[in-house]
């Protein structure tokens, strides 16, 4: 069934799809939409669910992972501060292997306050052992939604599905909502690999001497390798029930381009527009959207880019120091590929600012017309700024 | 004596706890009062190592330790799945040390029980942070050197009052316990079993290694403590009704503090100061109980 809906509102959608049995959250702008709806969703039976309305962040996250340490399917979402908050235990959570799924509404950090959209927060977070997905428009975020509960139980590691705050999070697109008996087949209730049950008592986090730690870290390891390859199946699995695929990268007339651009979130909708209007007047562009990051799908990264001459990578991000953050990803897939592609970076949109078809195509041609990469990372879009003497 | 109908036992011998540590006796007699439908949340405390190391646990319950600030959410989270599982008869404990509670997980703890979330908070109180060292920590008593209290920068400031502080959240029971106390440890412990809501339980544990005490003074100093009326046994319900359990002859609390090596330093003048605090919070105390003279 098709209905006009905004993002969050597509989230809420799938984790009511999902029976989610334990939800907890504490609010955040640009997230607020999700929890409300959840709300009332558990108030009026429409999910039979419990909404633990916590009192920070940390503790939403932290009674997840007693929840699903239980035994039941869970469900938050946060924002920037909210996210931050929550990075000691998102290392916990992975750590505990426990599959909890969250929606992740990418807001600037502060100071100063900023509640629009800028990819920092999450990204920042990639070394946590959450898989992240990126998210374009409102159906793939139900879509997405959906399937990162199966990823996130089939090898017992949390999920983070991520989307633009307002571009995505309050934008109102028709999205078609699965039958409710189709997402039953694709989602199967949860079936916990472990979980405190006093008729089988264990400890579970407790310490652990160097003569162990290291293997139960490669575990997890070994357990992102093994989501690149899981997400491929059930996407596909997805795909024949509900005829739709996204992939872990999306490449978009990559094939005879000279120069790729590659995105992710919904910059990749504007882009695939100047796409257009490039091609029409034969530049050989195309589009590479990054969709999976962490695990990094450096293979397919690396299938996609092989025969173009240039990357321009677009980070609405900077890790202060080092440029953008999809970059260095890229630099690091492709620098055992024999004459690889230049990878030139671009940060731009930063803290909401519109990244416009116009600065997208200022992009392609500042890449076209340069022999090699000025730096890292190049600031695009920015303001002359006045900067006056300091006052003694 | 009751205690002796409890003749089964959650924990196995070998935990890793320090001779005469007050916080194992305080483990030992609730989980023998709880009984075998537990499930324990552990935020980080002296009891995160006490239990052992992978792949040995001290303990026949199910056990989750957690990160240090969460024992309150954790808890809920663990209740809220049993809940929904339909599982009515597994209680959820909480066990914290002073640090985990007074401290750093105090938000996660108010949080918790504003929302009367339905599981039992055990506080075992060692009086500063034991497994990092003997730090001091907003439950240290006045007078008390610690590492981070050292020479003459003893703490000069009082113990956080944290029964009161969870009184204040209107909880339907919250109560004091003593290992050197067990038959009242214990009938508190199943009083709060009974009990639906938040319930909070703030048990003395003595600690030789921190206190500098010999082990086998651990018990004698933790009767010692109830005897001077510096840990009043007692329980309030619904935030309300107080009950002393216990009411000592006037021992003096310059006996409590000759004993050990932490209080070494005070002075006549610093223990008649500290005899005064004591007697201004017990006062305190029995108007709250109706029970002033």
């Amino acid at each position: 069934m098709k209905r006009v809906l905004e993002g969050s509102h597509a989230v809420a959608e799938a984790v009511r799809l999902a029976k989610v049995q334990v939800i907890s959250a504490y609010p955040i702008t640009p997230q607020t939409h999700i929890v409300e709806i959840l709300s009332d969703y558990c108030s009026t039976g429409k999910l039979n669910a419990k909404f633990l309305r916590v009192e920070s962040e940390h503790s939403a996250l932290a009674a997840l992972i007693g929840a699903q340490s239980s035994g039941v399917r869970t469900f938050t979402a946060t924002s920037s501060q909210g996210l931050a908050l929550m990075h000691e235990l998102l290392h916990w959570t992975s750590g505990a292997r426990l599959p909890i799924v969250m929606a992740e509404v990418n807001r600037a950090l502060g100071p100063g306050w900023n509640i629009w959209t800028d990819q920092t927060d999450s990204l920042a977070q990639r070394d946590t052992g959450w898989i992240q997905l990126y998210c374009e428009d409102g159906q793939e975020v139900l879509d997405t939604t959906l399937q990162a509960y199966r990823l996130a139980e089939e090898v017992n590691l949390p999920v983070m599905v991520v989307l633009d705050a307002f571009f995505l999070s309050h934008t109102y697109e028709p999205v078609d909502i699965p039958d409710e008996k189709d997402v039953d087949r694709f989602l199967p209730p949860f079936a916990p690999k472990f979980q405190l049950d006093t008729a089988n008592p264990c400890s579970f986090g407790q310490l652990v001497t160097p003569a162990f730690y290291m293997e139960m870290r490669h575990d997890i390891d070994r357990a992102m390798d093994m989501a690149l390859v899981r997400f491929g199946e059930i996407e596909e699995e997805y795909a024949r029930i509900f005829k739709r695929r996204y992939g872990a990268v999306e490449a978009i007339q990559c094939i005879d381009a000279d120069i790729i651009l590659l995105t992710s979130g919904t910059v990749t909708s504007t882009c695939r527009l100047v796409l257009k209007a490039l091609r029409d007047r034969g530049e050989k562009v195309g589009i590479l959207k990054v969709k999976l990051f962490r695990p990094t799908p450096a293979e397919q990264i690396r299938g996609a880019l092989k025969s173009a001459k240039k990357v321009a990578v677009i980070d609405r991000n900077c890790s202060f120091g080092a440029g953008g953050i999809f970059a260095q990803e890229v630099r690091a897939a492709l620098c055992n590929l024999p004459g690889h592609p230049l990878v030139y970076g671009y940060i731009a949109g930063i803290g909401g600012r519109d990244v416009t078809p116009e600065l997208l195509e200022e992009i392609y041609w500042k890449t076209k017309n340069s022999e090699v990469p000025e730096k890292e990372s190049v600031w695009m879009g920015l303001q002359e700024v006045a900067h006056g003497t300091q006052r003694s | 004596m009751e205690l002796n109908a409890l003749d089964q036992e959650f924990m196995y011998s070998g935990h890793v706890g320090c001779p005469g540590c007050g916080a194992a006796i305080a483990m030992r007699f609730f989980l023998k009062a709880l009984g075998d439908k537990t499930i324990m949340v552990m935020p980080a405390c002296c009891w995160s190592v006490i239990a052992g190391p992978y792949p040995q646990s001290a303990l026949k319950i199910p056990l989750i330790h957690s990160a240090f600030e969460t024992g309150g959410a954790v808890a809920s989270g663990v209740r809220a799945a049993l809940d929904m599982k339909g599982d009515k008869e597994t209680t959820v404990v909480t066990w914290a040390g002073d640090g985990g509670t007074f401290d750093i997980g105090f938000q996660a703890l108010s949080g918790a029980v504003e929302r009367n979330e339905n599981f039992i908070y055990v506080c075992y109180d060692n009086e500063a942070y034991m497994n990092t060292g003997i730090q001091r920590s907003s439950s240290t008593p006045y007078g008390a050197w610690t590492t981070t209290t050292p020479g003459a920068d003893w703490k000069k400031l009082r113990k956080k009052n944290i029964v009161e502080a969870l009184v204040a959240h209107r909880i339907p029971y919250a109560a004091t316990a003593n290992i050197a106390f067990p038959e009242d440890l214990v009938r508190k412990a199943q009083k709060a079993k009974a009990i639906k809501g938040s319930r909070f339980i703030h048990v003395y544990a003595s600690c030789p290694t921190g206190w500098r005490i010999p082990s086998e003074m651990s018990i004698k100093i933790a009767r010692m403590a109830v005897q001077t009326n510096i840990f009043p046994l007692y329980e309030v319900e619904d935030g309300l009704r107080y009950t002393i359990n216990y009411k000592p002859k006037e021992y003096l609390v310059r006996e409590y503090f000759k004993l050990q090596g932490r209080f070494r330093h005070l002075t006549d003048k610093d223990l008649d100061q500290i005899q005064e605090m004591v007697n201004e919070d017990w006062e305190l105390l029995l108007r709250k109980a109706g029970e002033h003279t």
